[in-house]
């Protein structure tokens, strides 16, 4: 597996996301920064990290949609290359046009900082393939704007097609408010396009990925990739 | 030629700085209702006209200034 991770001033996850791919997974991965025109010959998997893109200027993800690499991210994910967008990477996706929707503020007007719980809706990607079907897993969430939300006719569609990936939910998989930890519309904490191939998601598998770092549900999510 | 674009969450989408803004006011005791909190950009554009430089503020709103799936914009030449 060959993984770009790119990089823009503000971004703060990168080095999570190469450790994952790198150190955790022992993949080829390669920091590419953004002002770059082209991916690294042969990428397999374009990682958007979490961070604070451009220090979130006009909306989060909109400045960094607009950088030369992504040019490339959007020919790569055309060509049905693998896009992964963590935090503010799902964000940049967004705003790039790649998933639909927006991220809002949290409802609670509060960064939010804690662990958990996801059900998995949707087995039969490349992200999610290692999973069983509605299994939990318990992964981080750290962000000020994770309030998924779309019009009306478009989260129909996106629900019908099967474009949630991951709800927030209780340690049984029960879905509720209470468990929802930012507003999003029906619990949404991650999506994938019709494609298939592009994937935004709010919570943190990559610092999820080994004993050291209080929990290794991540690896579900990189296995998966593995194939 | 100067522009001002104002750019608000579209009805019907949470506004949370609103609600944190109203809910402020309401401490001291004004009776409002339905803060909504935007953001305002300034532009001055090589227009020849008013209705030129409203179409290239309109352009510059479709591709960055608007977030059309939660903001709408209005668009003012000064």
């Amino acid at each position: 597996m060959r993984v770009a991770v790119p990089i823009f001033p503000g971004s703060n996850c990168d080095h999570d996301a190469m450790h994952a791919c790198c150190n955790v997974m022992g993949w080829d991965t390669k920091p590419v920064w953004h002002q770059e025109k082209a991916l690294p010959e042969g990428t397999d998997l374009v990682f958007v990290p979490g961070g604070f893109s451009y220090g979130d200027y006009l909306r989060c993800g909109a400045i960094a949609a607009l950088a030369p690499i992504m040019t490339d991210v959007k020919r790569f994910a055309a060509q049905g290359g693998l896009v992964l967008g963590v935090c503010n990477g799902f964000q940049i996706l967004c705003e790039a046009g790649l998933l639909p929707g927006a991220l809002l503020r949290n409802e609670s007007l509060r960064f939010i900082h804690k662990k958990v719980h996801l059900r998995t809706e949707r087995t039969n990607l490349p992200f999610t393939r290692a999973f069983k079907p509605g299994q939990v897993i318990e992964v981080p969430i750290a962000h000020a704007e994770g309030n998924f939300t779309l019009d009306d006719d478009g989260l129909v569609e996106l629900e019908a097609q099967g474009g949630v990936v991951f709800r927030y939910c209780g340690p049984e998989g029960e879905v509720a408010p209470e468990f929802n930890p930012n507003g999003a519309e029906n619990a949404i904490a991650g999506i994938v396009n019709a494609r298939g191939n592009v994937l935004g998601m709010m919570p943190h598998p990559e610092r999820v990925v080994e004993p050291a770092q209080g929990g290794t549900d991540g690896l579900w999510l990189f296995r998966s990739l593995e194939g | 030629m100067k522009v001002r674009v104002l750019v608000s969450l579209k009805p019907g989408i949470l506004d949370p700085q609103g609600k944190a803004v109203e809910h402020g006011l309401h401490g001291f005791g004004f009776a409002v209702e339905h803060v909504r909190i935007g953001r305002m950009i300034d532009l001055e554009v090589p227009a020849s006209g008013i209705e030129e430089a409203k179409a290239q503020a309109q352009a510059m709103c479709d591709k960055l200034l608007v977030n059309p799936v939660m903001e709408k914009a209005i668009i003012e030449v000064l």
